[in-house]
């Protein structure tokens, strides 16, 4: 007798038991899904609007000699040695959308590295520089060229602080049909648009993430509960040449 | 009896002449064969890149423009100034100055990535970019100057030439401050982002237009056999000393203002010291050659007297102009961004190196068609209309001053 | 006074006969230019959709509905697949018979350049943008419009389509 009680005690323990446990999991788990899944992406047919600025933060500290970005972002854009098209330019002539950098500092000896790109800046110098307005800063925050207008002046390529920009010497084929460029015209890291409005991450962060390097993070910097925000809320971010004052939206941690 | 002053076209006929057209429409002719070439092929058939982002094009074009402004000069000192002196001198001072900005332009929209949409140029304007403002303002130059040459010939609206030229004055010191700004305003580059570089620029005008103006002068005299007194071409030679002497204190302000701040000294050594081509060009072109070389040949007693000297002297202004905008313009990309103060950089995209430049024939061929096409304008002008006073000798330019001296 | 009154008649004459010169060459009558004819552009439609606007609007106006579908996407966002170019390219790729390869933009079966270059038009969408179809597995082109734009399964369709062709 004591023996089914008891036996109907423990089903039912293990029955609360599995279900707390289920629910405690769920309840552990619910919030890393919503933290890390990316802003839902925006219907195809509605414009950007001001209310999202989405940026890039990099960990310094946790990034080495590995130049995953820099493949990727070849890869994703159809540009650089994945991609040889630009045969006939010099390795001055041909184009670069991102690079690492490395530095030493003259002082301390301290070593370190960085990707480099398209900064996005608030209030960006190739922006205001276009004579034509082919280099637009969107609603966004997402710095590009329409190279539908782009009248390959070059006048951006000399008023970028970061020498982000590149100019097309030649005739291109075999580009990607989510990035076109071609000769005359000038470009730069677009922060994969194509791809952030599809709800998904710039292929530099993404490739990061999936090396497990951790060292680049991407969201929206307007939302203060994106991980960015919080990442640069902890720990904080700085701007390379941040006295020009640009509010760039990239940001750098450990320099 | 008195001479009076009377425009004349020349002739036009001696085989000079012809050997001269045929000579310019030749580099013409390469020009255009270059322009093609770089188009179809790309850039990459230049010596630019994405260091070197503006090359030996740009400093024709830029050259060529900065002259055109300061070669109005002579026609305003008589227009707005009042100096009856210079007043003979307008037509061609106007003619030179359409000329030489023509020649610019076209140098400069050749050498675009994309010339074809060049009328998006003309239709698209971001207003905040100073690039967007010069289109604005140097085909309103052409159009004012137009219609300044127009009321000095046309006797019908001869009263009006002055205000036409007081507002081509005015707006050709906005443009040549636009000129400067195209620099001054560019905040990422170290040997640029200064408020200076747009006066400067204004300087340089005077003194490269005013060069160029007594070059052509002299040749357009010499070569048609008209007189061409002493009294007017010592004026002009004495007031290019000036303008040298000026030009050379903007650029010691400008270097020991750079010298006083720390951060500035790093490419103030690239510029004076270690740059390699561009220090040369600085010490021994720009400055030597120049500027100080042309200062003392200027007001030397007897050898500012001479005109194989004079014409020497304005020579060696243009050159040294063209190392000063060369160390300008492409030394000012070949020094590297200040990006990491304190810090050694490198990378594949070639941060923190001094970059190199090798002009390549097709950007030499484009910058001197540019030349040949200002001074086709010149002859073509000269020859159809009544640009040039049939002469200038003394007695006929100022028959006071002739009768004081005589 | 005659004498001008016949020049200018022997002139006239003269230059009618020069004009007239090319015809003469046609000795039926017909005019140069019907000898010339314009290769039909593919028309690679499905069986559920035909072209986004009936085909005399598209003759006419098509660079109209290309230039505000770029203004729209490069500027706003704006990313709907009706009007996109590149599902223009996806449709009307042309096959090259022999090869099985698409057709590239400066060979005149393109379906672009099969009028533009009978017309003469040059068009530089091609220095800057790809000109056959290209298949990126991992984009979800197309499947991430609203659900009241109808054209949003043409991509699919196609991936389809080659898929059942067994070309990669």
């Amino acid at each position: 007798m004591s023996n089914d009680v008891s036996n109907q005690m423990n089903t039912s323990r293990r029955t609360f038991l599995a279900k707390a446990g289920t629910t405690a999991g769920a309840a552990v788990v619910a919030p890393g899904v919503f933290l890390t899944t990316p802003a839902a992406a925006r219907p195809a047919d509605e414009p950007v609007d001001i209310e999202r600025r989405w940026g890039i933060l990099i960990d310094t500290a946790k990034c080495d000699d590995c130049s995953d970005c820099v493949t990727a972002c070849e890869t994703e854009n159809g540009w650089g040695s994945a991609n040889p098209v630009e045969e006939e330019s010099s390795p001055e002539q041909q184009a670069q959308w991102i690079r690492k950098v490395g530095l030493k500092n003259k002082s301390t000896g301290h070593v370190l590295s960085l990707p480099l790109m398209c900064q996005h800046c608030e209030t960006a110098p190739c922006v205001d520089v276009c004579p034509t307005g082919a280099s637009f800063k969107r609603a966004d925050g997402i710095v590009l060229v329409d190279k539908h207008i782009c009248i390959g002046c070059r006048y951006c390529m000399m008023a970028c602080p970061y020498k982000a920009r590149s100019f097309i010497h030649e005739t291109l084929t075999d580009q990607k049909p989510w990035a076109p460029r071609g000769k005359g015209t000038v470009e730069s890291c677009t922060m994969c648009v194509h791809r952030v409005d599809e709800g998904k991450t710039p292929a530099c962060v993404e490739a990061c993430t999936a090396e497990n390097h951790n060292a680049m993070f991407f969201g929206d910097l307007n939302d203060e509960t994106s991980v960015i925000s919080q990442e640069l809320e902890k720990h904080g971010g700085e701007q390379i040449r941040a006295d020009l004052q640009l509010n760039t939206g990239v940001r750098y941690r450990g320099i | 009896m008195k001479l009076a002053l009377h425009y004349r076209e020349i002739e036009g006929k001696s085989t000079g002449f012809w050997i001269l057209l045929g000579g310019l429409g030749l580099l013409i002719g390469l020009a255009m064969g270059s322009v093609l070439h770089m188009e179809h092929a790309g850039h990459h058939v230049t010596g630019m890149n994405n260091q070197i982002v503006w090359g030996l094009p740009h400093v024709f074009a830029i050259f060529l423009i900065v002259a055109a402004s300061g070669a109005l000069n002579v026609a305003s000192i008589g227009t707005v100034f009042g100096r009856s002196l210079y007043k003979p001198l307008a037509r061609l001072s106007g003619l030179l100055a359409i000329a030489l900005l023509l020649g610019g332009l076209l140098v400069l929209v050749l050498d675009l990535g994309h010339p074809d949409r060049l009328i998006i140029a003309m239709t698209y304007y971001n207003f905040k970019s100073i690039f967007a403002w010069n289109i604005i303002l140097y085909n309103g130059f052409l159009v004012l100057t137009i219609v300044y040459i127009w009321f000095m010939m046309e006797r019908k609206m001869n009263r009006y030439y002055r205000t036409a030229g007081f507002f081509a004055f005015i707006w050709r010191l906005i443009l040549t401050t636009g000129t400067g700004s195209i620099f001054g305003f560019l905040v990422a580059r170290e040997a640029y982002d200064a408020a200076l570089l747009a006066p400067m620029f204004v300087i340089m005008s005077f003194s490269f237009g005013l060069a160029a103006f007594i070059l052509v002068l002299m040749a357009a005299y010499n070569w048609t056999q008209r007189p061409l007194g002493d009294l007017i071409l010592f004026r002009l030679k004495n007031l290019l000393g000036v303008f040298v002497a000026s030009v050379l204190y903007f650029v010691v302000v400008y270097h020991l203002t750079n010298l006083y701040a720390t951060e500035h000294h790093a490419v103030e050594r690239f510029i004076l010291l270690e740059g390699g081509i561009f220090t040369g060009l600085f010490w021994i072109v720009q400055i030597g050659l120049g500027s100080l070389l042309p200062l003392a040949m200027l007001y030397h007693p007897t050898i500012g007297k001479s005109r194989p000297a004079i014409a020497t002297a304005a020579a060696l202004v243009i050159i040294g102009g063209f190392a000063q905008l060369y160390v300008l313009l492409i030394g000012g990309q070949a020094y590297p961004l200040e990006m990491f103060p304190g810090y050694e950089v490198s990378s594949s995209f070639f941060d923190g190196v001094v970059s190199s430049y090798s002009p390549s024939i097709w950007e030499i061929a484009l910058g001197v068609g540019g030349v040949a096409i200002a001074l086709l304008i010149v002859i073509i002008a000269i020859r159809v209309l009544r640009f040039l006073p049939e002469t200038l000798e003394d007695e006929v330019v100022d028959p006071h001053a002739a009768a004081k001296v005589g | 006074m005659r004498h001008t009154t016949v020049m200018r008649a022997v002139l006239r004459s003269l230059l009618a006969m020069l004009l007239a010169l090319p015809l003469a060459a046609f000795g039926d009558g017909a005019l140069p230019f019907s000898e010339l004819s314009m290769s039909e552009p593919q028309r690679h439609f499905s069986a559920t959709q035909e072209c986004v606007q009936p085909e005399e609007e598209m003759r006419r106006n098509h660079m109209e509905y290309i230039l505000h579908q770029r203004d729209a996407t490069v500027h706003r966002g704006i990313r709907t697949r009706t009007y996109a170019l590149e599902e223009c390219i996806n449709c009307h790729a042309t096959r090259d018979d022999e090869t099985g390869e698409f057709v590239r933009a400066d060979d005149p079966r393109h379906f672009c350049a099969a009028c533009h270059t009978y017309a003469s038009v040059k068009i530089d969408c091609f220095q800057c943008h790809a000109d056959v179809p290209v298949r990126d597995p991992s984009l979800n082109t197309g499947n991430n419009s609203v659900p009241n734009d109808e054209t949003h399964g043409l991509a699919a369709e196609l991936q389809q389509m080659l898929a059942a062709e067994g070309k990669p």
